[in-house]
């Protein structure tokens, strides 16, 4: 059992934990993952790391109620346990010899791309951060991005808060500037990756994105969590679980993988809806 | 008396029963039928069919027992070599072990060994009260990595020898493949868990959640006093056939779909993992995975059930009885056939149709058999012009896994064969000092007993280097 040991609402959709697991606390970098079973019939779902303080052995993670798992995870409070909490999974993100790094982020892979943009900042990179959200009340972690980046730019979809538009907008218009990152990272839907990387093409700066699919394992056993890289005219299969989760952007078939992550979106609205009654009964 | 020259048969649920639940396919002898099973064994002095067990078990001692009708004695000698012996009982393949070796089976079919060792097994689980005690600790640490079949036999064997004994699984369930990857009704999962339980009972510590080679490295074992590291991390990562069409919703490997069903209970009513159930399913492969997909298949509701394979039923891998009660419960076989694309829905004229993306088919081609290779093996060939489609809404990948490279990859000095495969010499040490391994980590996938068998080994050979330690 590992517990809850503070919790905080970040938007009304978006809830941040941190979870005393000691073990992991100590080794998780940014851009590992881990995964948790809330209970004992639980499902196992991977979630990013968000943060950790090896001294308390505790490690962040920061999730979007999206389905019937997140909202039980939502419901456990402070002091109440979660069942299972394994990790640190994946590779860390890469930051070797990148002087001047562009992090994208959107919606709540921006709790992702948090710690990621914290790392470079620690290791004296200069670090933009661009991070969009639909609209203003789904604003997360303005001011923790704005502590680690050299210069930030907030957009909204509806123009509620900060800039309107779309990530894209901005990096563009800096590419087109003449401003040369070393690498670009981007963490967020896939639909936004895909196109960060469509806009970030022609001016051939490196991106990397993280992907999210679905997983069980997380060691690679069950291939679940495959995807499909094009590597010099080759179509190659990774794991996201244990290859990953970051991958060169130019290389990945994000419409195979859009398709991929809506498997079960049936199964999920269903047990999403379950679950919802079942709480709204007791 | 003269001999029954038959074996006494196993009691089955209906073939068209089974097919719709996941209780327990074989129901196991009685009391009547073990001790006339148990008379055909001839207690012969040369026992051929102790040195046809991986694990030496003492055959025709325990059968002996059961003649007396003293059954917890007839558990008691099995429990002395094997530590999993209602496991064993029920998946071991015995027709390629024991019994082939069997004196009877010389004229007519051999004794049910298997059939007795899960009778022994059963009695004492559901009739002993005494606990397994704990011996007096001999003050040596081991770490066991995995806890499937090769790392419970390491730890069973080392705890009974006085060890302290800590099990590191990455699941949050010990057991391994025993309860993520052969299914319930092949298995039950509460008998794995007992047989977890009478691990404990010895002292052992079992660490679910905990990744060696991510949250610990093989080396922070020693630097936290371990003195000797047996691994047993398993098989790993899933083969699939680099055909197009891979990526398509709806292809499963084997592991993943056995794991989502057993170890993540998807076929339950109310499940909280999600699995694709019902319509039409082909399952790439001949082994006992494949036959436990197929079959898994079927129970979570599937109209047609395939298995596709391109020998013949002659060279098909998986043990007889799984393909008898495969056959039995009305899988179709689909041999002398290879797949070479899997074809999936895609309507053009509406990019949103929801079934895009998903399974429609699969497209094979016929096989035919050459000449017996060196191995002996007859190698197909495709038979020109022979394409055809079959309408499937599920592809299983069961066509083998390749060894986890977590650890290796983080273990400076642990090498590694041509296949991934962690290398050993006869008492299982690896490349390292105090690193020992077994089973699939090892050989890649192969069976429960050998991967116990292994476990044994290494156990014996942790057991005489760290005597000499002292």
């Amino acid at each position: 059992m590992y517990k809850i040991l503070r919790k905080k609402s970040l938007n009304p959709t978006v809830t941040q934990m941190e979870i005393e697991a000691p073990l992991v606390s100590k080794k998780a970098k940014p851009g590992q993952f881990i995964i948790l079973r809330v209970d004992e019939a639980g499902e196992r779902i991977p979630l990013t790391v968000a943060g950790t303080d090896p001294a308390e052995g505790s490690v962040k993670i920061i999730f979007q109620i999206v389905g019937a798992t997140t909202e039980k995870l939502n419901r456990r409070q402070q002091g109440e346990s979660i069942h299972d909490f394994v990790g640190p999974l994946g590779v860390a993100t890469k930051t070797d010899g990148i002087k001047n790094v562009c992090i994208v982020g959107g919606g709540v892979g921006c709790a992702i791309a948090m710690p990621v943009a914290q790392e470079f900042h620690r290791l004296g990179a200069n670090v933009t951060s661009i991070i969009g959200f639909r609209s203003k009340d789904l604003l997360i972690l303005e001011d923790e991005f704005r502590a680690c980046s050299d210069r930030l730019i907030v957009m909204t979809d509806d123009g509620s808060y900060s800039r309107r538009g779309n990530v894209t907008v901005p990096l563009t218009e800096m590419l087109e500037g003449g401003e040369n990152f070393d690498m670009i990272i981007t963490i967020g839907p896939l639909i936004m990756m895909k196109y960060v990387t469509l806009a970030a093409k022609p001016f051939g700066v490196p991106v990397t994105a993280s992907m999210n699919p679905i997983m069980i394992d997380g060691t690679g056993m069950c291939g679940c969590c495959r995807l499909t890289l094009n590597r010099d005219g080759n179509k190659v299969t990774k794991f996201a679980c244990v290859d990953g989760p970051d991958f060169n952007a130019y290389e990945i078939d994000f419409d195979e993988a859009i398709s991929r992550s809506r498997m079960y979106s049936d199964f999920e609205r269903h047990a999403y809806e379950e679950t919802c009654n079942l709480f709204k009964k007791a | 008396m003269p001999i029954d020259p038959k074996k006494h048969e196993m009691p089955a649920q209906a073939p068209e029963t089974r097919a719709h639940n996941f209780n327990e396919v074989a129901l196991g002898y009685s009391e009547e039928t073990a001790l006339a099973e148990a008379e055909r064994c001839l207690n012969c002095k040369t026992k051929p069919c102790v040195s046809g067990c991986p694990v030496n078990i003492q055959i025709p001692e325990f059968i002996s027992k059961i003649k007396e009708h003293d059954f917890e004695g007839a558990y008691r000698v099995i429990s002395k070599t094997s530590s999993l012996p209602a496991v064993c009982g029920r998946v071991c393949p015995q027709e390629t072990q024991c019994e082939k070796e069997c004196t009877l089976a010389k004229k007519f079919e051999p004794v049910g060994i298997g059939y007795l060792e899960r009778f022994a097994a059963d009695w004492h689980n559901s009739h002993a009260v005494e606990k397994a005690q704990a011996p007096e600790s001999n003050g040596h640490r081991v770490a066991i990595v995995g806890s499937g079949p090769s790392g419970i036999t390491c730890a069973g064997d080392l705890a009974k020898k006085g060890y302290s004994v800590t099990v590191y699984e990455a699941l949050h369930t010990a057991g391994g493949v025993l309860v993520y990857g052969i299914p319930e009704f092949r298995l039950p999962k509460s008998i794995v868990a007992k047989e977890v339980e009478t691990l404990k009972e010895l002292g052992v510590h079992v660490e679910p959640n905990v990744v060696i080679g991510k949250t610990l490295t093989v080396d922070e074992l020693f630097d936290m006093g371990f003195e000797a590291v047996f691994i047993g991390s398993g098989a790993g990562l899933p083969r699939f056939m680099n055909i197009p069409g891979e990526s398509l919703k709806g292809v499963y490997s084997a592991n993943e779909f056995l794991t989502r069903s057993n170890l993540m209970k998807a076929y339950e009513d109310d499940p909280q993992t999600p699995i694709m159930k019902g319509g039409k399913t082909a399952v790439v492969g001949g082994g006992n995975v494949a036959m436990d997909a197929a079959r898994t298949a079927l129970r979570l509701g599937a109209e047609r059930v395939y298995i596709i394979y391109r020998r013949s039923m002659e060279e098909l891998p998986a043990r007889k009885e799984e393909v008898e009660h495969a056959k039995e419960e009305g899988i179709e076989f689909l041999l002398l056939c290879s797949p070479v694309e899997i074809l999936g829905h895609n309507d053009p004229d509406d990019p949103r149709n929801a079934k895009n993306g998903f399974v429609s088919g699969i497209r094979c081609v016929k096989m035919e058999l050459g000449e017996p290779d060196a191995g002996g093996r007859r190698s197909p060939s495709v038979i020109p012009g022979s394409e055809f489609d079959i309408p499937v809404d599920t592809v299983i990948m069961a066509i083998g896994t390749a060894p986890n490279p977590l650890i290796k990859d983080t273990t400076k000095g642990l090498e590694v064969n041509g296949h991934g495969g962690l290398i050993v010499n006869e008492d299982g040490l690896t490349t390292l000092k105090g690193v020992y391994a077994g089973g699939d980590a090892v050989t890649g996938a192969a069976t429960v007993i050998s991967a116990m068998g292994a476990g044994k080994t290494a156990a014996k050979a942790i057991d005489e280097y760290l005597s000499r330690k002292q």
